[in-house]
């Protein structure tokens, strides 16, 4: 009886002097009924989307680099087989020689010719053009600018013809297509942000605007600006807690049924875009953001409001 | 500044203005102490909702000085206004109860706003109800009590905090004379255990119900104190109320 009747009187009190219930029954309370939950859910919902898109993009990018980072490919160009197969040879024995190298794989013809297959048709890569020879090399370090120049002069000696290119370079591109997708998703992040801030703005003024007389009365008997802030602060925060709780319900099951989407392509590089726990604990705090931007934006216009009067 | 350093208002020389409206108060100068019993009078448009915004700091005066409590309240930092306002009881001429509250919870907002434990509010304001009749409607919300019933809760919201002083705006305007008596009999009560009354009335009957009181009179904004009773009212009467 004690523990739940005081922990009662505490939600019924407030934790300071006149907030809580009370104080917030003196705006009247519409709930679901008023259209600032249902706009609250729509923003959070369509910024998990966002920040979910964002998040599988960054995973995505970052799969993708540590997976290339210490990669490096060398081609060794030469029409002709013979002193092509003859190179070849020789950059493998480098290869092998080379401490810096973790590991290589030269790929076999029969692989390149399935690769080239879709271009230029079933057995007439070998006969008509001159396919280069592909060496898979795993560096111990990063296949950065410095490596690759430092492995393209040492096999210079050996193969003339061979050309070393860091793997992440072929995809520097979609690289930067992603990042550029990122940044899209951050800025409708914000935006969305916004757009809940200004909302809550024009019902805050609204709520004001329908509850003057109330405000007026409360600040003729004494209330502090912090106090009036406080009643509306409380019908904004538990319409923004109502209304976040449905849009990351709805959000999550957009990003749930997106993942599955993508999931189904079995694409390797969109393998690794798929969300990690901390990721679904950031999407879970975007309602939490929005409670707090909802409250600090109807006690800022609630403060700028009363501040008029005397 | 008053000699009296036990003054709790003292205006001097205001005057006040809306927009560009010539003034509706001029020149106002009196000075309210501690435990006396003011009428304030004067015809229709005289000023005297005007006199009685100044008094409970819901305006500012375009000119001169006022100070209550001791303090400067036109320099005062805004912040500090609320305590200056919650040592005051205030009937608005229309009430201006919150609608959605039943009238125990309008009663109660003065002690809610001053931050008086739940514990401590029920009571008072039950017994606050019981004394002004309406201890059976105090569930009803004021758009289903009559005038007079609605006015009583605004008096009892005046008075429940035990206000320094307590501004009655036409307090007794829409009760009949049974209640209007009791009620001022109220503001004598509250008088006598040291709040200064302020009331504003149209009503010359009730002048007379309070023998000690001191009467001020407004006259197209200006205020008449023929005798200076208001501006260096004796000294000796003034300290000598609030012990009588």
């Amino acid at each position: 009886m004690t523990r739940t009747s005081a922990l009662n009187r505490a939600v019924v009190r407030g934790l300071s002097p006149f907030g809580g219930d009370r104080a917030a029954r003196l705006v009247p309370q519409a709930r679901l009924a008023g259209p600032m939950p249902w706009v609250i859910a729509i923003m959070v919902a369509l910024t998990v989307v966002a920040a979910a898109g964002g998040l599988a993009l960054q995973n995505m990018v970052e799969a993708a680099r540590a997976e290339l980072s210490g990669g490096a490919t060398v081609q060794v160009i030469e029409a002709f087989p013979a002193a092509r197969e003859e190179q070849a040879r020789a950059v493998e024995t480098a290869l092998a020689a080379d401490p810096a190298v973790a590991s290589y794989r030269r790929v076999p013809e029969a692989e390149l010719d399935a690769l080239l297959e879709p271009w230029l048709g079933v057995g007439s890569a070998d006969a008509t053009v001159p396919v280069p020879a592909l060496i898979d090399v795993r560096l111990r370090g990063a296949a950065d600018r410095a490596a690759i120049d430092r492995l393209q002069t040492r096999l210079l000696d050996v193969a003339p013809d061979a050309r070393v290119d860091a793997q992440s370079g072929w995809l520097q591109p979609v690289f930067g297509a992603i990042t550029s997708l990122q940044w899209l998703a951050i800025a409708l992040v914000v935006l969305l942000a916004l757009t809940s801030a200004a909302a809550v703005w024009l019902a805050a003024r609204s709520a004001l605007g329908s509850n003057r007389n109330t405000i007026e009365i409360v600040h003729l008997l004494g209330g502090t600006d912090g106090q009036i802030a406080r009643i509306f602060q409380r019908s904004v925060g538990y319409d923004a807690a109502l209304g976040g709780a449905v849009g990351l319900a709805i959000g999550i099951a957009g990003v749930v049924v997106l993942g599955r989407q993508f999931a189904a392509l079995a694409s390797g590089m969109v393998a690794g875009g798929g969300l990690t726990l901390p990721d679904w604990l950031t999407l879970a705090a975007i309602p939490v953001a929005g409670v707090a931007i909802a409250v600090i934006t109807a006690r800022l216009t609630v403060l700028a409001a009363v501040r008029r009067m005397l | 500044m008053s000699d009296f350093d036990s003054e709790i208002v003292a205006f001097d020389n205001v005057g006040l203005r809306y927009g560009t409206e010539g003034e509706v108060l001029r020149d106002v100068s009196f000075t309210l102490y501690p435990g006396s019993f003011y009428f304030l009078t004067g015809a229709s448009g005289a000023g005297k909702t005007s006199l009685l915004k100044l008094l409970y700091l819901a305006q500012r005066p375009s000119r001169g000085a006022i100070r209550m409590f001791g303090a400067d309240v036109i320099t005062l930092p805004r912040a500090r206004l609320p305590a200056f306002r919650r040592r005051l009881g205030v009937v608005f001429q229309d009430f201006r109860l919150v609608s959605h509250l039943s009238a125990f919870d309008n009663v109660a907002l003065p002690l809610r706003v001053s931050g008086v434990p739940e514990s401590d509010i029920a009571k008072p304001v039950a017994d606050m109800l019981d004394w002004v009749g309406l201890s059976h409607r105090h569930e009803a919300r004021p758009a289903t009590l009559s005038g007079g019933e609605q006015q009583r809760v605004a008096i009892a919201r005046a008075v429940i905090g035990r206000p320094d002083m307590l501004i009655a705006d036409e307090p007794t305007g829409n009760v009949d004379p049974e209640m209007a008596l009791k009620l001022l009999r109220l503001f004598e009560a509250l008088n006598r255990l040291g709040t200064t009354v302020v009331v504003a009335t149209h009503d010359v009957h009730l002048l007379k119900k309070v023998p000690d009181s001191l009467i001020m009179r407004l006259d197209k904004g200006q205020l008449s104190d023929p005798t200076g009773a208001l501006r260096y009212p004796p000294r000796a009467a003034h300290r000598e109320r609030p012990a009588s």
